[in-house]
């Protein structure tokens, strides 16, 4: 029964999980128990990240068939138990090692040029972008992040949530409560909201330590650097709406596993709906409004300092 | 040498007590000894660290150790097989076995030999201290900041920062004598008759990984030496708001890091390169073609750096190049894979335990190798960076890849070292476990990677949970058959069948016209080199 399970288990993992997609649309491209392979996430970098690797990937099938299969049948051929004997003057061959110099250059050439698109593509090197509909600055801190929407004052931190948080401190916590929590270690207190239907600019950075922003569905992941200012982009079509869930990928400390990602991608109405809401929340409480906008800002009042983080994404806008 | 007749063994001169013989010892025998010793004692000291990764990988949940202490662990762990694991074992080798392969009564700087020997405990009691001492409540233990030291993290260890980049000072200043000796031995001290291109693949492949050392070691010792006056003298070399760049600390460090990758393979090549030939009972195939894609991979291993590096926000030119650079790796790695292939084409194979690492090896290597192929796919790698699809990728190429070429070559050269065979019975069983654990233990972590498990965290969500516990009942099962790779060390050296001269019926080479064990003192006068003395004596391909 147990193995049965298992197995189902395990090519529902194999083969995309249609059930689960029906079931529960917030959770298709979450990792699966036995999941083996990559997910072509809800992007077209996803896409190309998927297609890149599932090339590469039957490249090498093809390759290593032939090459294990040539060793495996000189193992099972010329074997000195079944009275082999060596041909000592096959030593080397001037046509073989062409051959063999020559057709892999010819696949790796054949697998660079769609990986070069692909890369273009992620590069935003296509020469008619369709302009960024907004910008999200990142910031990676010890070990939450924080999201600034640029030209809308509105900025707030993201963190894990409380129950894993209280889990995964509990040494005795047993199995059933840790599976019990789904999303154990990979959510939230405050969700990074973004429309779908539009080209998002990301901007990332580091407080502190080098840290990396990286939700899988959406297809790539990119360092954020204390000094440094990265840039990527993204866009969720419509009809993939849904939340989508990352973590910090490079090491940053004690808790570098503790530093989850979550994306919610909702409908642009949704979207400013949520924006109205939340920046409502913020407003009434003017005392707490300036310490999340004008960190840096000094004396400068704070429509000064919304008015100057607004400028690059503006400058961004046809 | 003091010594001018031939075939001198200790025993005629005076008795040399322990202390003398083992801390004072310039012969190369000696010490290719204790630098294997001592990598064994280091390879169990690694991988104790790595049982404790495991046991708390083992289920969900933070059980057994803190996120601090894990990732000292993780950290050390690198450390330890990297620099006194993997590099110390192929030193070893070299140093017994380059001198007896070229005929030459030595290594051609014995003292230094002795010296880059000894430093290695200090540099490694030093490593290893924060995390002695954090055991007795000094401190803040080991560092912490992954094996890579990226900064600004590394430089919020407390002082083990310190004990840290000390000791790989260290650690460097041992590599280079090492790389140096080599060099000087192979191209000043070989017997008459055999020329560069006569020698064995195994004298080729450490001459160039030698030079790989002299060039990328000083390179990590400026770069962990900016780190220490970043960190305790004020400096900004990598600190952002001096004006620093910490991702300058990344391109210095990989163009360390990458040919070091190379520094731990290229002698495992030369080692299987010796093996397959001398159990398919047929010379080597094409042997130029295998120097030339040796130094081929040690020419690209220079020029592929940033690949460990796609994510740090690299422009698109910088992305491209880099990722065409690594894809054209693989053509002269595929040429050594395809001409050992074809050396056990036509050949009489038998399968002693040596070879069973070296063909172990092969197929390994060639895994790792593979996922290494697609790791150089830059929108690909934008998903597998810093994910257990990586630690699969470099374990497979490290663990079945060095350190099964390094085990082969210690059940090869054995019955040379010690006078007698080793248990052949238990030899095969120590490759079976270790190959079906192994796999084990690093295949499932390609398929956590790619569902999206990220590397260097002690924790995760339960949906990783099954591939993780086969990872730990893998990684128990490997560190426990190599107590048996421990044993039948032992009892080689303890007793057992004797040795010939030539162990294996069809080894050619001249470390096989020797007498088994290695007398202390070999070819004092330059041998006579004989027809078929030589694997590689009358090539002309």
């Amino acid at each position: 029964m147990m193995k049965t399970n298992r197995i189902t288990a395990m090519l529902t993992g194999l083969f995309g999980s249609l059930a689960s997609l029906a079931a529960f649309a917030d959770d298709t491209k979450e990792p699966q128990l036995w999941q083996l392979n990559m997910t072509d996430g809800v992007t077209t970098s996803s896409q190309n990240a998927y297609d890149s690797h599932m090339l590469m990937f039957w490249v090498c099938v093809v390759i290593g068939i032939v090459v294990f299969g040539a060793m495996g049948l000189a193992m099972f051929k010329f074997r000195k138990s079944k009275g082999a004997v060596p041909d000592t003057e096959f030593t080397h061959s001037t046509f073989l090692e062409i051959l063999w110099t020559g057709i892999p250059i010819i696949i790796l050439i054949a697998s660079a040029i769609p990986a070069t698109a692909k890369v273009m593509a992620l590069y935003n090197d296509d020469h008619s972008p369709k302009p960024f509909g907004m910008t999200v600055k990142i910031t990676g801190q010890q070990w939450l992040w924080t999201y600034e929407y640029k030209g809308e004052d509105l900025e707030f931190t993201s963190r894990l949530d409380r129950e894993s948080d209280r889990l995964r401190q509990d040494k005795t916590a047993s199995q059933e409560a840790i599976t019990a929590h789904k999303h154990y270690l990979r959510d939230v207190d405050n969700p990074l909201v973004i429309p779908a239907d539009t080209r998002i600019r990301f901007v990332i950075t580091a407080d502190d330590v080098i840290h990396a922003w990286w939700v899988p569905a959406l297809g790539w992941k990119q360092d954020a650097i204390p000094g440094v200012i990265n840039e990527a982009w993204t866009e969720v079509p419509a009809a993939k709406i849904g939340t989508y869930r990352g973590v910090c990928a490079e090491l940053c400390g004690k808790d570098h596993g503790f530093m989850p990602i979550v994306v919610k991608v909702v409908s642009k109405a949704d979207y400013k709906t949520w924006l109205a809401e939340r920046k409502a929340a913020n407003n009434p409480a003017p005392a707490a409004a300036p310490a999340a906008v004008t960190i840096d800002a000094g004396d400068v009042p704070a429509e000064d300092a919304a008015a100057q983080a607004a400028a690059p994404a503006a400058s961004t806008q046809p | 040498m003091a010594h001018d007749t031939a075939a001198h063994d200790d025993h005629h001169d005076h008795k040399q007590g322990f202390f003398e013989r083992w801390f004072y010892s310039t012969n190369h025998k000696d010490i290719g000894t204790l630098y294997l010793l001592f990598s064994l004692l280091m390879f169990f000291i690694g991988g104790a660290m790595a049982m404790v990764i495991r046991a708390e990988l083992f289920q969900p949940g933070l059980q057994l150790v803190a996120p601090e202490f894990f990732n000292q662990m993780t950290t050390t762990h690198a450390l330890v097989m990297i620099f006194g694991a993997v590099m110390p074992a192929f030193v070893g080798l070299a140093n017994w076995m380059i001198p007896l392969m070229i005929g030459a009564p030595d290594m051609a700087l014995p003292r230094m030999n002795n010296w880059s020997f000894w430093i290695m405990p200090f540099a490694f009691t030093l490593l290893l201290l924060p995390l002695i001492l954090e055991g007795f409540g000094i401190g803040g233990g080991g560092p912490a900041g992954g094996w890579t030291l990226y900064p600004p993290l590394s430089l919020q260890g407390g002082t083990s920062t310190a004990f840290t980049i000390f000791a790989i000072h260290m650690m460097g200043v041992s590599s280079i004598m090492g790389a140096i000796n080599i060099i000087a031995t192979v191209l000043n001290m070989r017997a008459p008759g055999v020329d560069l291109l006569k020698m064995p693949i195994f004298v080729w492949t450490w001459l160039i990984t030698a030079f790989l050392l002299i060039a990328v070691m000083p390179v990590l010792a400026g770069s962990v030496t900016m780190l220490l006056t970043d960190k305790f003298f004020g400096t900004s070399f990598f600190n952002a708001a001096g004006g620093g760049d910490p991702v300058m600390y990344q391109h210095i460090f990989w163009f360390f890091g990458h040919p070091e990758v190379y520094i731990m393979i290229l002698p495992a090549f030369g080692v299987v390169s010796e093996i397959i030939p001398t159990f398919a009972r047929k010379p080597l195939f094409g042997y130029q073609a295998m120097v030339y894609a040796t130094a081929s991979i040690a020419f690209l291993s220079f020029i592929v750096w940033a690949h460990h590096m796609f994510t740090v926000g690299m422009p698109l030119g910088g992305e491209l190049y880099f990722m065409y650079a690594t894809m054209l790796i693989a053509i002269p790695t595929g040429v050594k894979v395809f001409n050992w292939t074809t050396t056990l084409w036509r050949g009489s194979i038998s399968f002693e335990t040596p070879m069973l690492f070296a063909l172990g090896f092969v197929i390994m290597f060639t895994i790792g190798g593979f996922s290494g192929l697609m790791l150089a796919i830059v929108s690909a790698d934008m998903q597998y960076h810093d994910t257990y699809f990586v630690v699969a990728h470099f374990h497979y190429v490290l663990v079945t890849g060095a350190i099964f070429g390094i085990m082969a070559g210690v059940y090869y050269w054995l019955p040379k070292w010690t006078g007698h065979m080793y248990n052949e019975t238990l030899g095969k069983w120590h490759f079976w476990l270790s190959t079906i654990f192994v796999n084990l233990l690093f295949f499932p972590q390609h398929f956590l990677g790619l569902a999206g498990m990220q590397r260097r965290v002690p924790d995760y969500n339960p949906a990783f949970a099954d591939f993780n516990m086969w990872s730990s009942i893998g990684g128990f099962g490997f560190g426990l058959s190599q107590l048996l790779f421990a044993y039948i060390v032992w009892s080689s050296i303890r007793g057992g069948a004797k040795a010939e001269a030539r162990v294996w019926e069809s080894a050619k080479g001249l470390e096989w016209t020797v007498p088994s064990p290695a007398p202390h003192h070999t070819f004092t006068t330059p041998p006579v080199i004989r027809d078929g003395d030589l694997a590689h004596g009358d090539v002309t391909h």
